[in-house]
């Protein structure tokens, strides 16, 4: 019932076949906290070495022809669980895949603010759960916020790490809803859309998470109740942030005896990690924008060796540099492609990251608000039977009564207190578990297609500069 | 102190061809010292012409004294035909120095590895500059010394020979106002000289030619180093990122991996960097060298121009002398001079114009030439690191999937 996670950037791109899922390998277990209960351990997929699959991959001939990256309209952006269809097929296991990915429709046109966008979002999936193999539905961005919101008032404060839904943007969507077609709001469409899509990839890999009713409702059904309560301006939003205040306060004021040392390490991990996923993702940051410069520079330079080639009267060498030129300007559109690359596979990932991590410390925060309950109760408990004493001492029968029966409710209350704390403190050590596996995944795809990248627009540029070395070599 | 040793200098000696060919007189910069903001180079001269009292010495120089010698040439009136190389400009360290500083000020804020690497990249930048400037220098000698009229000027042997200090010599300030007076004069002429009627038909396709090239390269020359700093952009970029990655275990594959990947990514920024630098070299500094070497060809077309205009002048001055009979022969004799003078410049400059765009095409092709086959060089060197890594990572899982599909891109390259 594990959702098979394969990478796949492209027509027949043999390098991305992510086919270490065989998390049970003797490699891997000695880096992972694998509690011997967990459940998660034996959902993995394991493929044999001889799967006919894998012949298919390595009979391949050479990757094909370099293609280019288009611009960001199209289908440039990392997969995140696109199945392989010979993996499909051939898996070993009867239910398994739960694959889903998302096209932007359209702009559903209304009054002005009242318009929206459209997203198709379509699943493919084995799995029994779901009346039909392949179905769409269409479905706008306060759909997936309102998701996210009911996942996490399930499934946060028992310790599960929802993944959290891509951040509001007033400015960018105003500029798409007011019609405007240029550049910067398609790209801000398109980074929208692999959002989005990132975000219910990582909802379903979840296997708690995909069986919820409000996910299978939501991927299933055509139509579905708009969910209100998640604009910014309204009240549960106003509700939502004096939370947000509320809960930070408590946090520094709750001090918890942490007797496990496990979480006590785990925190202090998540909090550098936290701080130094910031700091790579300022750092990605500037490298697109100096690529993106970069590009625009190369295609300034190449009008005017376009220009220096026109006045040149020396035949060959006017020839050689016009050709110059060209290079120049082919070059500076791989670098923008490259630019593409830079941000959809290094920036994005890493803030996507950035906000997981901050989802995670959430879940052992709440794992410290479950701590601080259980120790309410128990210090209510205790006042409990100190009054119960008093009375006793003070002879007076009905009260005595009333005080053993609040006595009893508040023991149930310690011990469901001390139940939820060690159930969550359960569960956290699961997902955290299942949290890092994935991020190694995660990370280690993403970059292996980012060097792909790379390297395509290499070996782009190797054939570029070859085929003008003979016009310089012309030059008499 | 820096120095260069031989196999550097034959890199780096890029931009201009066929100098330091005849034996006679060998001129090279062996040595360069720099103190601050001045480069003190030893100028070093190997020869056989009995006009020297020494067969080989060296003489320590500043910038200054190449701009002397320069500026004594420009002036002096029996080359008024000839294309004067232009001036080296002055050591321009700007860049390096604003690096450092930031690097000094964050400093606090960096990792320690984040900033020695900074630091080398500071270092080999601020070596960059420091051999192109030794280059300029070297290349304005070696024309000189390679051209037949000009290196036997008397200025320019005292400037290779004379072992005291030339700053008396610089420091004579009626030389120096009258050069400034001379240019001043010559930028107003400018406008006058294009509404004087052209004769000879060679000049005139020069001179178009040449004003129309010459705002062109202008422009390609800044687009060109614009694109180079954004490669160092780069560069830097990657050095951080690989830095901050080095600090984490972000990919916490196997413990090596994310060794792996750091790597990759300091490979990628030396080769980036090595990439602007190598840029830098051949095309910005082919574009700045021929840039400044058609200005002095535009010169040589405006001091002609202006002797036309004279001629023109002293023909009206005749013609008016014949009118009210008076003074005829001084303007008569007036009048040829302007005529010799005129024609002296026109075959003289023919000449120099023609050898010029021979040596400018050849030029052109050399470093183009060298351009393309270092970006050949670079682009397979980092795809060769990128296939490199990728294959190491995805081995580490599965040696024996991994392996075939090693084989099957690696037969790409």
């Amino acid at each position: 019932m594990f959702v098979l996670l394969c990478f796949q950037s492209g027509p027949a791109s043999l390098t991305t076949e992510d086919l270490s899922t065989n998390a049970n390998g003797p490699k891997q277990a000695s880096l992972f906290d694998d509690d011997p209960d967990d459940l998660f351990a034996e959902a993995t997929e394991e493929v044999s070495l001889d799967s006919p699959d894998r012949d298919v991959l390595l009979s391949d001939g050479p990757s094909p022809a370099i293609t280019p990256m288009t611009p960001p309209t199209s289908v440039i952006t990392p997969r995140i669980g696109h199945a392989h269809d010979d993996m499909f097929t051939h898996s070993s296991f009867d239910e398994f895949c739960c694959v889903l990915w998302l096209n932007v429709v359209f702009l559903v046109p209304g009054d002005g603010m009242n318009a929206y966008m459209a997203y198709k979002v379509t699943t493919k999936t084995s799995m029994s759960l779901f009346k039909l193999r392949e179905f769409s539905v269409r479905r706008r961005f306060s759909d997936f916020l309102g998701l996210h919101s009911k996942l996490a008032s399930k499934y946060l404060h028992i310790g599960y790490i929802v993944p959290p839904a891509p951040e509001k943007s007033i400015v960018g969507m105003t500029k798409v809803k007011v019609g405007k077609e240029d550049q910067s709001s398609n790209e801000f469409v398109e980074k929208r859309r692999s959002a989005l899509e990132r975000y219910l990839m990582r909802t379903v890999k979840h296997p708690i998470l995909l069986k919820d009713p409000d996910v299978l409702q939501f991927l299933e059904s055509s139509e579905l109740p708009r969910a209100v309560s998640t604009q910014a301006l309204s009240s549960a939003g106003l509700l939502r942030m004096v939370n947000k205040a509320a809960d930070a306060v408590n946090k520094m004021t709750i001090k918890m005896n942490e007797s496990d040392a496990w979480f006590e390490e785990k925190q202090q991990h998540f909090e550098n990690l936290d701080v130094q996923l910031r700091k790579l993702h300022a750092s990605v940051e500037s490298l697109v924008l100096h690529r993106k410069e970069l590009s625009m520079n190369m295609a300034s330079f190449a009008k005017s060796a376009a220009m220096l080639g026109n006045s040149e009267d020396h035949t060959a060498l006017s020839r050689a540099l016009s050709q110059l030129a060209e290079v120049e300007e082919k070059i500076d559109q791989l670098q923008q492609d490259q630019a593409n690359a830079d941000f959809y596979f290094l920036s994005e990932l890493l803030g996507d990251y950035v906000r997981l991590i901050t989802a995670v410390k959430g879940v052992f925060d709440q794992r410290m608000k479950t701590w601080q309950k259980w120790q309410d109760s128990q210090m209510m408990l205790q006042k409990k039977r100190e009054a119960e004493a008093k009375l006793q001492f003070n002879n007076k029968p009905d009260k005595l009564q009333q005080a053993k029966d609040e006595i009893k409710e508040l023991e149930m209350k310690v011990q469901q207190g001390e139940r939820d704390f060690e159930q969550i403190s359960k569960t956290i050590r699961k997902e955290v578990g299942r949290f890092e596996k994935e991020r190694v995944k995660d990370f280690k795809s993403t970059v292996i297609q980012y060097l792909e990248t790379l390297l395509q627009t290499q070996q782009q540029m190797i054939k570029y500069w070859e085929a003008f070395l003979p016009e310089a070599k012309a030059i008499s | 102190m820096t120095t260069l040793d031989d196999s550097n200098k034959e890199k780096i000696r890029s931009v201009s061809v066929d100098l330091n060919n005849d034996a006679s007189l060998l001129i090279d910069i062996p040595d360069a010292l720099c103190e601050r903001d001045k480069v003190k180079f030893t100028v070093h001269t190997k020869t056989t012409l009995s006009s020297f009292q020494k067969p080989e010495f060296s003489v320590p120089r500043q910038h200054e004294d190449f701009i002397w010698l320069h500026d004594t040439l420009v002036e002096t009136e029996d080359y008024a035909g000839l294309i004067i190389p232009p001036a080296p400009p002055k050591p321009d360290f700007e860049g390096p120095r604003e690096k450092m500083h930031k690097l000094g000020e964050g400093e606090a804020t960096m990792t320690k590895e984040e900033y020695t690497k900074m630091k080398q990249e500071l270092e080999a930048e601020y070596l960059a500059v420091f051999k192109k400037t030794v280059q300029v220098h070297e290349i304005f000698l070696q024309r000189l010394s390679s051209h037949p009229i000009l290196n036997k000027d008397r200025n320019f042997q005292i400037f290779l020979e004379y072992d005291q200090d030339l700053s008396v010599r610089r420091k004579n300030a009626k030389e120096m106002f009258g050069g400034f007076f001379k240019n001043m004069v010559k930028s107003a002429d400018e406008v006058l000289i294009s509404g004087v009627k052209e004769v000879d038909d060679f000049f005139e396709q020069e001179k178009t030619f040449l004003l129309d090239y010459y705002s062109k390269i202008k422009d390609s020359t800044a687009k060109a180093e614009k694109m180079t700093r954004s490669h160092k952009n780069i560069a830097d970029d990657y050095i951080r990122i690989s830095s901050l990655m080095y600090q984490q275990k972000i990919t916490r594959i196997l413990i090596y991996t994310h060794i792996v990947v750091t790597m990759s990514f300091v490979s990628l920024q030396k080769v980036e960097g090595r990439v602007a630098s190598d840029q830098e070299l051949k095309l910005t500094e082919l574009l700045r060298y021929y840039m400044r070497d058609i200005q002095a060809a535009k010169d040589l077309l405006y001091r002609r121009a202006r002797a036309l205009a004279d001629y023109e002048n002293s023909n009206k001055a005749l013609d008016k002398a014949r009118l009210k009979s008076k003074d005829i022969p001084q303007a008569e004799e007036h009048q040829q001079q302007c005529l010799q003078k005129f024609d002296k410049l026109s075959e003289s400059g023919k000449k120099e114009l023609t050898s010029f765009k021979g040596r400018r095409v050849v030029a052109f092709r050399k470093n183009l030439i060298e351009m393309a086959e270092l970006e050949i060089k670079h682009a397979k060197v980092r795809s060769s690191i990128q296939l490199y890594y990728i294959c190491f990572i995805m081995c580490t899982n599965e040696l024996q999937y991994a392996w075939g599909i090693c084989k099957i891109l690696c037969e790409q390259i």
